[in-house]
């Protein structure tokens, strides 16, 4: 085990993978450089300038180019540097890559790995700041991955790289500086499973990515008031671990959804409505989201509180629905 | 240095494969009016020398990207027409199990990536499959099938760029019949056209008449040669005419008369038809190549009326391995 920082633990992912496995390669804006975030540091002296492309500020060729190396049996890193930047390339993305394996009849398994850093970070606004995941969980033929500490950044990223479907994978920009203890070599962690950090009865909260810190600590301000809950980190929203968060509803009656991004329209509103579906109303007797509120992300850096999730409204927001 | 006699077969064969791409157009476009093939359906009836005079040139290991109007760029490159004709149907044994229909007809086995319904989204995939080839060091190139609407959008001039800065072996072809969807592209395009693109980007770049299907055989010839040997990316701007309107239910009605009637003067099968009765090649045998085309694609046709549907749960296939939604009746 070695403690390393989330960006140091991506990192050691894909040189990993880099090494055991000819075919990788990764393109993007400045990663021969290192990446934006230091998280291909040194690949360019090992791996060469055929397998670490640093390339133009061209997003649907770098996202089209993946893909069509993709076809002749290569398996790309594709960097998008900054997630809102894939924005350029949202044909490529949607029409293209999610298509290809369905449209063609199974011809061909695009296995690409998509890498978009996303979510607020040092008051960056409204074009360097979004989270809009739940856009992609809605999007067939992708996996959507949103990992929010060092040791499943690693283990998930591994499992991307590996993985024949096309991976979409979110770096959680705010939390790159989180240390975690990573092992040697990293192993990969299977999609859809969600990781359970606290045990209780009263009730149950689910978030992921950036947000997955805030609710840590809420929940632990609720443990010193001696409410107990379930806290799941999904790691990855589609798949999703509906088997985990349903059992556990199951036990408490009561759901708390906790996400960065907008409220209206997320992917908590798909986890709640799922759990209601499976379990029917009866069994449930409260359950909230807790999001941003539908408004771009501000600059200024009070106004970006404003968007932001906290441990306080979370502490309230579980003891509402305890209230019921 | 090739032969006379070598030369001949070579132009008859181009010949047969334009016979083919036309038959299978024309049936196609029947069987769409007959209400058999769903759908919107893109022919590419006067365009077939391109198809033909590119593909010609390439080997099976070589890779193209199409378009919307792909049919004769899959025929020429290798496809089946029966899977073709039964894909364009939606039946259980076309290429794509019935997923993809008309626009989306692709075979690897052949090379063939795809066609795709995104006007200028071949480019970059195109362009990333040379980069793929040229890191696995092998000698195969990608070819890139666009139509003269695409060079209007942004993946066109990203994608020249960045085969040009790689140094990719990519063959880009800009298949111009001078309109896109419905509108003429000289109305929407500024500047000189593709080739004074492609040249201010350093992509070698010659435009070709596109009805003389020897003139895109030659142009063709020499540019994936330069390709292949490493030069870099090049293009071909090769001029043709789409005869019919942009889908099967589009009459193209606002064209002169005048106009089509000139263009299917220049025909391009009726064309090298006319240099192989030069060379002494029998009419009857043109004829008979002709007609063996109809019978295929008309074979292909009631094979394909009389495949079998998808069942439903291949609606819930080939989506994702991880995530996937089960079927369930």
């Amino acid at each position: 085990m070695v403690e390393v920082t989330l960006i140091e633990a991506s990192r050691r992912a894909a040189l990993q993978e880099m090494r055991r496995d000819e075919r990788v390669w990764v393109l993007g804006e400045d990663v021969a450089r290192g990446g934006l975030w230091g998280q291909y540091k040194d690949f360019l002296g090992e791996f060469g300038e055929q397998r670490v492309v640093s390339t133009p500020i061209s997003e649907s060729t770098i996202m089209g180019a993946g893909l069509g190396s993709a076809l002749v049996g290569m398996r790309p890193i594709i960097e998008m540097r900054i997630f809102d930047f894939v924005m350029c390339a949202m044909d490529e993305l949607v029409n293209q890559i999610a298509k290809i394996r369905y449209m063609f009849g199974g011809q061909a398994k695009p296995a690409v790995v998509v890498r978009m850093p996303h979510g607020m970070w040092r008051n960056s606004a409204a074009q360097h700041s979004q989270m809009l995941e739940a856009w992609f969980a809605h999007l067939p033929g992708v996996v959507v991955v949103t990992p929010s500490t060092a040791e499943d950044t690693a283990g998930l990223l591994v499992q991307a790289i590996r993985s024949d479907d096309p991976v979409l994978f979110f770096d959680p920009k705010d939390l790159f500086g989180v240390p975690g203890n990573i092992t040697d070599p990293i192993e990969p962690i299977p999609f859809g499973v969600a990781r359970q950090v606290v045990e209780g009865n009263d009730a149950t909260v689910v978030s992921w990515s950036a947000a997955m810190p805030v609710a840590t600590k809420g929940v632990a301000m609720l443990a010193s008031d001696k409410i107990q809950v379930d806290l799941f980190d999904l790691r990855t929203i589609w798949p999703w671990d509906q088997e985990a968060v349903i059992a556990s509803v199951k036990k408490t009656g009561r759901l708390l959804v906790v996400h960065e991004a907008v409220e209206v329209a997320g992917f908590g509103a798909e986890i709640i409505a799922t759990v209601v579906d499976k379990l029917g109303p009866g069994a449930i007797k409260a359950a909230k989201r807790l999001a941003a509120p539908r408004i771009p992300i501000p600059f200024a850096p009070p106004l970006e509180a404003e968007v932001r999730v906290t441990p306080e409204k979370v502490v309230t927001a579980v003891k509402q629905l305890i209230a019921v | 240095m090739s032969e006379p006699g070598d030369n001949l077969r070579r132009l008859t064969g181009l010949y047969s494969t334009m016979a083919r791409i036309r038959a299978f157009e024309e049936t196609a476009l029947e069987a769409h009016k007959a209400g058999e093939i769903p759908g919107p359906l893109h022919v590419s009836i006067g365009q077939e020398a391109v198809a033909a005079g590119i593909c010609v040139n390439l080997r099976i290991d070589d890779r193209i990207t199409s378009n919307h109007r792909g049919h004769g760029h899959a025929i020429a490159k290798g496809a089946d027409p029966k899977r073709m004709m039964a894909e364009l149907y939606g039946r259980a044994n076309g290429y794509c199990r019935g997923k993809g229909g008309s626009m989306h007809i692709a075979d690897f086995s052949v090379g063939m990536l795809g066609a795709n319904g995104v006007v200028a989204g071949g480019i970059p995939i195109a362009v990333g499959a040379a980069q793929g080839l040229k890191m696995q060091k092998s000698d195969a190139i990608a070819t890139c099938m666009f139509g003269d609407g695409a060079i209007n959008r942004g993946p066109f001039l990203e994608g020249l760029n960045w085969a040009v800065l790689y140094k990719l072996p990519v063959l880009f072809v800009c298949e111009d019949n001078g309109v896109a969807a419905f509108t003429r592209s000289e109305n929407v395009t500024a500047g000189p056209g593709v080739v004074d693109r492609a040249r201010a980007l350093g992509v070698k770049a010659i435009t070709v008449d596109g009805n003389n299907v020897m003139s895109v055989d030659d142009a063709a010839q020499s540019a994936v040669a330069a390709v292949r040997r490493g030069d870099g990316p090049h293009l071909l701007h090769v001029r043709t005419y789409r005869i019919t309107g942009h889908t099967s239910t589009d009459a193209a009605a606002w064209r002169p008369a005048e106009e089509v009637q000139e263009a299917r003067s220049r025909d391009p099968i009726a064309r090298l038809g006319a240099v192989l009765c030069e060379r002494g090649v029998p009419a009857t045998d043109l004829g008979k190549m002709l007609d063996e085309a109809k019978a295929e694609m008309t074979a292909a046709r009631k094979d394909a009326n009389a495949a079998a549907w998808p069942e439903a749960r291949v609606a819930y296939e080939d989506v994702q391995d991880t995530g996937a939604v089960a079927w369930s009746k």
